[in-house]
Formats: structure tokens, sequence, C-alpha cells
């Protein structure tokens, strides 16, 4: 009997400490492979189905404090929101047959520099159904998924400007980034001088221009909208005003923050953008005569 | 099971399904959507907490994975931050049990306390190294609401298993 050890008194299965470290290792590899290298969108697709009953039920509670509370709101403030709707629906009116108006001459005067016609975009009207739980991001829940035609990397506005963009798509529900959440980053332009940029979130409810040299041509005040370099967000939206700018002789760079032009933080209902027409092909390249030029241009750039 | 701790009442074994009930019960608390909201307790972590402590023998480090998952998906956190979290709650609570069932709720409580601030930890360490914003230190307040909802839920959970099992009127006791 040396060597044999007494059977287990109580069944456990594997030793708890090589389960733990089994377990471990396998949610780490998840983490990676989601943050990093975002392999499992397919897999939390199909836990999220799984998942969605009871999140909807979940929801119920908090949508039934928000009906409540939107039944008691008093006339009088709803007065007023309708005085101020109708003024600005007023003010919009004006600016639309204006804006008819302009991009008659603009398709015209496209027409005659035989420029590419910029389509219109289809878009979604999409409400905003509550504000994800996770603490460390900055992002809601639209009540329409990849069954409204919502696909991941639409650009997502408001009446006052640029919201964020879709970056997960549910079958009834889609995942908006908003522009705050940290390192959520657009290409805009800053409209007095033409200064090409991108703009980051900051994670403060605030967002940054980054990039720009310490004695870039940008005041406080400033406004800022998207450059349309991207390919997603169509150009001329608002994005952000110039907060303040911090030129510090130390840094190579300008530290400016920028506050949000939209109602980042406190809206309701949102505009889902189509994807926008597709960018020209680029030019072809002439392969032979870079690849060997190539060795020769990269060593005096580094010296 | 033996009576291994100084409740002097033999309980009831557990049901599983009613572990399982109870642990789907927290994960619906969870999804709740509370937004940022700070010091909203993890119910999920409580209750796994909770039977991993009281039946180290029925649940484990398994169940905390799954549910961890599920909570990731439903609050749109990274998937296998809470999983993580809640593998590190099971098997602590696991090898905890034969100590803390000697205690009085409120002195359970402080011993369940630093295991679930250590879970908030872990998961703030995880998602600052990948690059997320600090939410704040208020964040880490919910631990201790959880740590203070364990006396209620030590009755609640074990009320199934207070009742006898065929009602006899002339018993003395």
């Amino acid at each position: 009997m040396v060597g044999h050890s007494p059977p287990p008194f109580f069944k456990r299965g594997p030793a708890p400490l090589a389960k733990l470290v089994f377990f471990l290792v396998l949610s780490l590899a998840l983490l990676v492979s989601d943050l990093k290298l975002r392999y499992l969108d397919a897999f939390r697709q199909g836990l999220s189905v799984l998942a969605y009953p009871l999140q909807m039920a979940a929801a119920t509670p908090a949508d039934f404090v928000r009906n409540a509370s939107d039944y008691f709101a008093s006339l009088v403030r709803l007065q007023i929101e309708n005085k101020e709707l109708k003024r600005k629906q007023l003010q919009g009116g004006e600016r639309l047959l204006r804006l008819e108006q302009l991009e008659q001459e603009n398709r015209h005067l496209r027409s005659l520099l035989e420029a590419r016609e910029r389509q219109p975009v289809k878009s979604t009207v999409a409400e905003i159904m509550y504000t994800a739980k996770d603490p460390f991001s900055r992002k809601v829940i639209l009540d329409k998924g990849a069954q409204a035609g919502i696909e991941a990397g639409q650009a997502v506005v408001d009446d006052a400007g640029v919201v964020g963009q879709i970056t997960r798509v549910f079958p009834m529900q889609s995942e908006l980034t908003l522009l705050t959440d940290k390192d959520q980053a657009i290409p805009v332009m800053v409209v007095r001088s033409g200064l090409r940029a991108v703009l980051f979130g900051s994670g403060d409810g605030l967002m940054e221009l980054r990039y720009l040299a310490a004695n870039a041509d940008v005041q406080p005040g400033d406004k800022v909208v998207t450059s349309g370099l991207d390919g997603v967000f169509l150009a001329g939206l608002p994005v952000a005003t110039v907060a303040r700018v911090e030129r510090d002789q130390a840094q190579t760079f300008a530290r400016i923050p920028c506050l949000p032009a939209a109602g980042v933080e406190r809206f309701t209902h949102v505009l889902v953008l189509g994807h926008r027409e597709s960018l020209p092909a680029r030019p072809p390249e002439v392969e032979p005569v870079v690849s060997k030029l190539k060795g020769r241009k990269a060593r005096p750039a580094k010296e | 099971m033996q009576p291994t701790n100084r409740s002097r009442r033999i309980l009831l074994p557990v049901k599983m399904w009613f572990v399982y009930t109870t642990l789907f019960t927290a994960l619906f608390l969870n999804y709740i959507p509370t937004g940022h909201l700070p010091a909203v307790p993890d119910f999920v972590a409580l209750v796994l907490a909770f039977w991993c402590v009281r039946e180290p023998l029925k649940i484990g480090i398994g169940a905390g994975f799954v549910f961890g998952l599920l909570t990731d998906i439903g609050v749109g956190a990274a998937l296998g931050q809470h999983a993580f979290a809640y593998v590190l709650v099971a098997y602590a609570a696991n090898e905890l049990s034969r100590r803390v069932l000697w205690f009085t709720p409120v002195e359970q409580a402080l011993h369940v306390l630093p295991l679930l601030f250590l879970s908030q930890v872990v998961m703030v360490i995880v998602r600052l190294l990948a690059g997320a914003e600090f939410p704040g230190w208020w964040m880490f307040f919910g631990s201790f609401v959880a740590a203070v909802l364990w006396i209620p839920l030590h009755y609640v959970l074990l009320l199934p298993q207070y009742q006898p099992m065929d009602r006899d009127d002339n018993r003395p006791i």
C-alpha cells in the first residue's frame, strides 16, 4: 500500500488551484483577444442574444422611472420647451430654404468643375435607451440595431453636432461610443484657420486637439468641424469649440482642450448617418520605381 | 451536512436550483442600467461569494467564470473582465469558507469586504493596463455597500433551508 494515497473523502474534481489557474488564464486570453485583437465580436453577439431578454427586463424599471418623470413634467415646462422648439424650427426652416438653394448651386458648380458629386446620405433616427454600466468607458446603447440596417462605424449626430460613432451592433440594439470616450478620435478642421487636426476624447467629458504645434493658429472660441478625411464622417459637421489653448515652451505640442458642440452626454434622440460614399480609388502606384527609390530616400531623411 | 459552524441549527441541504435562481436574480440586478451612478454594489459578486462560502463543494470557480462572462456581456465591459475578477472571488471564498462560517454575520461581512474590494481593484488594474480612463474613487464605494448587504442576505438566502421538512405542531421546540 506504500505509495498509494487514500481515496478522497469529498469529490471535488481537479485541485482548486489548478482550476483557478486554468480559468484565470482563460479569462486573460479572452481579455487580450477582446481588447487588443477584437476577435470576439461574433462570440459576444452570440452571448448577447442569450442575455437580451434579461437585459430588456432589467431596463424596464429604468424606462418606467424615466417615463414617470416625463409624465409628471409640469405644463409650464412643456410650454416653454414647445415655444423653444417652434422658434428653433422656424430658424432651421429659413436655413433649410437657403440650404436647398445653396445645394442646387453647389451641384451646378461641381458639375461645371467636373468634380465628383456629393451623395446625400441615408439616416436613421434612434433613441438612446441607457448609458452602458461599464465605468471605464463612455458608451450608450441605442434602440436600433442590425435589423434597422445599422452598421459598425457609422457616425451619429444630434441637432447640434457630432455625438460619436457606432462601435458594436447587436440584432436589436447598438452601442454608441461617445466622442468624449478616452482615445476616441475624429479628424477635424479648425474653421477659422482651416487647420486640420485630430480630436481625441480625453475622458473627463472634454476633448483635446492633439499633435498641433505650439505655435499653431488656434484661439479659444474657435469652432472645430469634421474634415471628412476619414471617409466616415461628412465634412463640415460641428464637433467642438476650443475652450483654451495652453502653449508650453517645454512641450512640442500645444495642449488644447475643447468643449463638445453636441449635447454629448445629455440627449435622448440621435441621428445615425449612413455610410458616406466610398473614397476615390488611390492613384495607381508605379511599383518598381517606388521600391527602388525607397532605400535611397530613407537614408537622407534619417541624417 | 454536518454542522461545521457556530449556528446551532442543522440546516436542510441546499437546493441547487435555488442557488442558480438567486445568481440569475443578482445578474438581473446587475443588468439594471444605473449608468455611472457611484456606489452601486456588484450583486453577482456578492451572491457568488455567499454561495462559495456556504457551499464550497457545490459551487465555485466554474460558476464564477460563467456568470462573469454574462455580466461582461450585459454591462458592455471588456469580455473576460468580470470573469477574471469573479474567478478570484470564487476561489478565495471557497478557501475561506471553513474559517468564515464560524463567525457571526457582521464578522462574516468584514471577511467578505476585502474580497469584493480586491475584485474591483483587479478590474481597475486590468482596464487601466488596456488604456481605459480611471473611473474615480467613488466606484470602490460599491464594495462597502455590498458588504453591508451581506447581513440581510445571510438571512434571506438561507430562508429555504430553515423551513422544516414536515411540520409537526406537537413538537415542543
